[in-house]
């Protein structure tokens, strides 16, 4: 079984597409990987050797931050951003969209589930 | 779209003027500015600012973090949403 960077390819799929499975990893940096390690890029993950996946480590290593590491970077630039009390920051600790998107409906991904409002009726329907 | 870097990044004239007089004379009096469009340099680093937000003077005092930001970012515009009971409970 191929084990990179801590996480399990799937082993049935060709291997550009099992490299994305990989946090840091989407498809235009699989093709590079493979590029980089001189594997085929339709190769399936089932097919590779030893040496191929381990060529393929090291091109991850040595041009891509993945997993933990990026998970981390990314955190900290949020965790600085509210620190520092600028706006980016005031809307990543309450939660919001951070970009200008509007929050009168949708927002959703950020704001979480639908919180139902205190007061406010049902729409009356035919018995 | 991006800033050109051609262009250096922009500061208002007047308020880079007072920055460089304090920076000058070692005095760090606290500047009234309406520039929130200025980015902030690391020359203005240790400075206090009052950012106008519209309808108050918010007091900014400027790190090393936050050179490359906006002055008016850290002087928010709109109050915050919500309801005043809540934000009673927050506190308690």
């Amino acid at each position: 079984m191929a084990r990179i960077s801590g996480v399990d390819l799937p082993r049935e799929k060709i291997i550009s597409i099992s490299l994305t499975y990989i946090y840091g990893v989407g498809r235009s940096t699989a093709v590079r990987i493979c590029e980089d390690a001189g594997v085929p890029v339709g190769t399936k993950t089932f097919d590779l050797d030893e040496s191929e996946v381990s060529r393929l480590r090291d091109a991850i290593e040595s041009t891509a931050q993945v997993e933990g590491d990026l998970r981390r970077e990314v955190s900290q630039n949020v965790k600085d951003l509210m620190d520092i009390g600028c706006y980016r920051g005031l809307r990543h600790r309450r939660g919001l969209p951070v970009r200008g998107q509007r929050t009168h409906t949708n927002a959703r991904t950020r704001k979480g589930k639908t919180r139902p409002v205190a007061g406010k009726k049902k729409t009356p329907t035919k018995k | 779209m991006a800033r050109s870097i051609r262009k250096g990044p922009y500061v208002e004239a007047s308020l880079m003027k007072r920055i460089r007089e304090q920076n000058e004379s070692g005095g760090k009096r606290i500047i009234r500015t309406w520039s929130r469009r200025s980015m902030i340099l690391p020359e203005m680093v240790g400075h206090n600012l009052h950012v106008y937000n519209g309808k108050l003077f918010m007091p900014v005092y400027l790190t090393e973090n936050m050179v490359g930001h906006r002055l008016g970012e850290f002087a928010p515009t709109r109050k915050q949403a919500g309801h005043a009971a809540d934000r009673r409970l927050k506190r308690k």
